[in-house]
């Protein structure tokens, strides 16, 4: 950490470009510390520094207003508002309740009745942290969106490429929520927190006496309080309450669900089923609203396959290439191989198996702090095939209708 | 360029008169007008002349006027306090879909605790027909409430033939006219209305300070209880200075109506002439003739008001779109909706609402300004939707 500019030190402005007052950063301010900091770095840079609060929550959402210091509640827009008022930046709300709703909450919910395991965070940030504000950001002239992510974006010349690093704090770094992000978009994101540990972002807002900068880190999905997915849905969508069988690997039926959308792979609690050894849940059969469980070690998998593959720092791979695979926010990169299949897929197969692969999160691969890129995770790997989800033919279908009727 | 205000209709700056004619009773005469010391009884009898001069501009009697924090409470007073008062009679409210959130949220408020309501439905330049106000009136009805004129599109409603049809029928009819008072002349009996609500700050007078016309005999609960102020039906000390305030700045815009309004006019056509001159697919919203003086009110195809707004103030050009909710931001205009707009068009809405210090200068950048930013954010839009 030799540089401490607030700007990542891989971002070459050209030697043409305009005096930095010309240059216009929108900030997306969730009156966090992170984004508050992330605005007074750059204002003190000399950028032309506008500050948006999105309010993202619509108005009808369940159980949403009894978080009352959340992201994008009234407190939030607040406590953003005094920071802009302090730094003295212009400042507004702009209203994307309808591109949320659309792009994040109704895609959570339809991914869990689908058997997924959406992660809204990163629905939000290609969609509307960097779709819908970054449209704004363009509108109203701006060059950038800067938001207050632990990761650092620049451009690399010997790459040709804008590329995404892994912050100065490890244990904050938040580059898994970037690689759905494409080049067009990277060129106009800026992280200045990027630089810096939380410590010390925590030390300059209280140096530059920003009331925000004792705040507690927010961990919550926001829209949903107290982390209780599954009360949101009771409640967002009833018909998600649909009960149907449980079996085990080998087909056989031991009991009922209160609805696929309730459980993830990997959960033990919540199952009732009284059972002589512990079982976890190992895979989600939506077609037949059936939850598959198991021993802990058939939760263990080798290798998954991906869809919607994105390349961020990297143009793509031509054959197997060794990585660190990331498979869901807050697991630990593991060492893997990925490689192309026909079709424009990629394959994950990791060196020691992984516990809990869930279909709908991401995979991300990095090459030590650089982000290579990322995809959804579409289901397991097979070891002898390498083809996605072997677990599907493992049950005839003939034993699964009989067993749920009985 | 310097800051442009076209945003009067939010609010106004207060006149320096009216700052005058406050300053004795915030300074000197400061004493609680309930009090029974000298100090106090100048400060009672500035309310007293205060409501003389208000009753006097509007056609009421002095009893008929009661002072209240502002536009807001007075519309939640007019609307919950006839309906708690003529409960007896039966749970049923008639409401304009275009009347301003502080009526339709005290209406909704209402309907949540089991009274019925029915939203009267406008037409296409936002009018209110008379005889669909005949149609909704039931036995049980408690109140109609229709504005005097829209405080987004400046839609000025047929007040008068809407008092014949309720006054008819017995019930009582509230007037929000908290967009013309100053601005056209208002008396309540050839309106015909019973309850009307104005606030002071949209006529150069300060924030915070409103009147209620109640007509004499209209059943009507208070709000505030307390110390028994306003003869009961709005509780709190008096805003001395406010009161007094409200009464100069609605003496002095009756006064200068007549030299003021035409000027307003006069802008008010040429800030409309300019912006569809100037700008392709732009559309005049409202009543072409039955509008408030001073309100130009347009929707642009295929432009965000947000970003549209956002770009106007960062260029000094402060106007308004939709309505705002507490956090500032937007969303589409139910005024708008309820005058069958889609959605879309509806969410690329600018008004402009012109005050008396504007000048024809003003007007033309106002007009350049639209029409460029306009320009570029219909191209800007075209290219995002390659690049994204």
């Amino acid at each position: 950490m030799e540089r401490k500019t607030g700007v990542p030190p891989t971002w070459p402005l050209p030697p043409d470009a305009p005096p930095k007052h010309e240059i216009r950063v929108v900030v997306a301010m969730s009156g966090g510390v992170d984004s508050s900091v992330a605005a007074a770095l750059l204002k003190k840079e000399g950028y032309d520094v506008i500050g948006i609060t999105m309010q993202l929550w619509p108005d009808d959402l369940p159980l949403g207003h009894r978080s009352e210091t959340g992201c994008c509640s009234l407190t939030a827009v607040e406590d953003a508002r005094r920071v802009a008022n302090r730094l003295g930046i212009p400042y507004y709300v702009v209203n994307f309740q309808e591109p949320f709703q659309e792009a994040v909450i109704d895609r959570f919910v339809d991914d869990y009745l689908r058997g997924l395991t959406p992660n809204p965070c990163l629905l939000c940030n290609q969609a509307v942290k960097f779709g819908t504000l970054l449209e704004k950001a363009l509108e109203l002239d701006a060059d950038y969106v800067a938001t207050g992510h632990y990761a650092r974006v620049g451009y690399d010349p010997e790459r040709g490429r804008y590329v995404v690093r892994k912050s100065a704090d490890p244990r904050k770094d938040q580059t898994y929520t970037f690689y759905g992000q494409t080049q067009e978009q990277l060129k106009h994101t800026l992280t200045p927190c990027g630089e810096y540990t939380k410590d010390e972002i925590r030390a300059i807002a209280r140096e530059l006496g920003l009331g925000v900068a004792a705040k507690p880190d927010s961990q919550e999905i926001c829209f949903i309080p107290d982390n209780d997915y599954r009360r949101f849905l009771r409640e967002y969508r009833p018909e998600a309450l649909r009960p149907g069988p449980i079996y085990d690997v080998d087909g056989n039926y031991l009991g009922e669900h209160q609805g696929i959308a309730f459980y993830t792979v990997g959960q033990r609690k919540g199952l009732g089923i009284a059972a002589g050894e512990r079982l976890y849940v190992v895979r989600i059969d939506p077609e037949r609203n059936a939850i598959i469980v198991g021993r802990a070690d058939q939760v263990r998998e080798w290798g998954l396959a991906v869809r919607d593959v994105n390349w961020v720092s990297i143009p793509g791979i031509d054959g197997p290439t060794p990585v660190q695979a990331q498979i869901r926010y807050n697991a630990q990169p593991a060492p893997a191989v990925i490689e192309p299949v026909p079709g424009g897929g990629v394959i994950t197969r990791f060196k020691e198996p992984q516990w809990a692969i869930s279909p709908g999160q991401a995979v991300v691969w990095y090459d030590g702090d650089y982000l290579l890129g990322g995809g959804i995770i579409a289901g397991p790997l097979r070891p002898a095939d390498g083809t996605a989800d072997g677990h599907t033919n493992r049950v005839p279908d003939t034993e699964l209708t009989t067993a749920g009727r009985s | 360029m310097g800051t442009i205000y076209m945003d009067h209709a939010a609010t106004t700056p207060l006149d320096a008169r009216v700052l005058e004619a406050m300053r004795p009773w915030l300074e000197e005469w400061y004493g609680n007008p309930s009090s029974p010391y000298a100090a106090a009884r100048r400060a009672r009898a500035a309310i007293d002349e205060a409501r003389e001069r208000v009753a006097g501009l509007i056609g009421a009697r002095p009893s008929e006027i009661y002072f209240t924090s502002g536009g807001t409470e007075g519309d939640n007073l007019a609307v919950k306090g006839i309906a708690w008062a003529r409960e007896a009679n039966g749970r049923h409210l008639v409401v304009s879909a275009i009347e301003h959130q502080a009526v339709l949220e005290a209406a909704r408020f209402l309907e949540r605790r089991g009274w019925e309501l029915t939203l009267l439905p406008v037409d296409g330049n936002g009018l209110v027909d008379p005889d669909a106000v005949g149609r909704a009136l039931r036995p049980d009805t408690a109140l109609v409430a229709v504005m005097h004129a829209n405080n987004e599109v400046g839609t000025v409603q047929p007040i008068a033939d809407i008092a014949a049809v309720t006054r008819s029928r017995g019930v009582p009819l509230v007037v929000d006219a908290v967009q013309t008072a100053g601005l056209m002349p208002i008396d309540v009996d050839a309106l015909g209305c019973d309850v009307l609500v104005i606030s002071a700050h949209k006529f150069y007078g300060p924030k915070g300070t409103g009147a209620v016309y109640v007509r004499r005999g209209t059943p009507i609960e208070p709000l505030l209880h307390g110390g028994g102020q306003e003869r009961g039906l709005r509780a709190g000390t008096e805003s001395v200075a406010g009161i007094v305030g409200l009464a100069r700045a609605l003496e002095l815009a009756c006064a200068e109506m007549d030299q003021v309004v035409p000027g307003l006019i006069r802008l008010r056509d040429q800030l409309a002439a300019g912006i569809l001159e100037r700008v392709p697919d732009a559309r005049l919203n409202g009543h072409p003739t039955q509008r408030l003086p001073n309100n130009v009110h347009v929707s642009f195809a295929g432009v965000d008001g947000e970003s549209l707004l956002l770009n106007l103030d960062l260029a000094g050009l402060a106007a308004s779109s939709g309505s705002a909710c507490t956090s500032g931001s937007l969303s589409p205009s139910h005024v708008l909706l309820a005058m069958g707009m889609s959605r879309e068009l509806a969410r690329g809405s600018l008004r402009l609402t012109l005050g008396k210090a504007n000048t024809e200068a003003e007007v033309r950048q106002a007009v350049e300004l639209i029409a460029a930013t306009v320009e570029r954010l219909r191209k800007k839009a075209r290219s995002t939707a390659r690049m994204l």
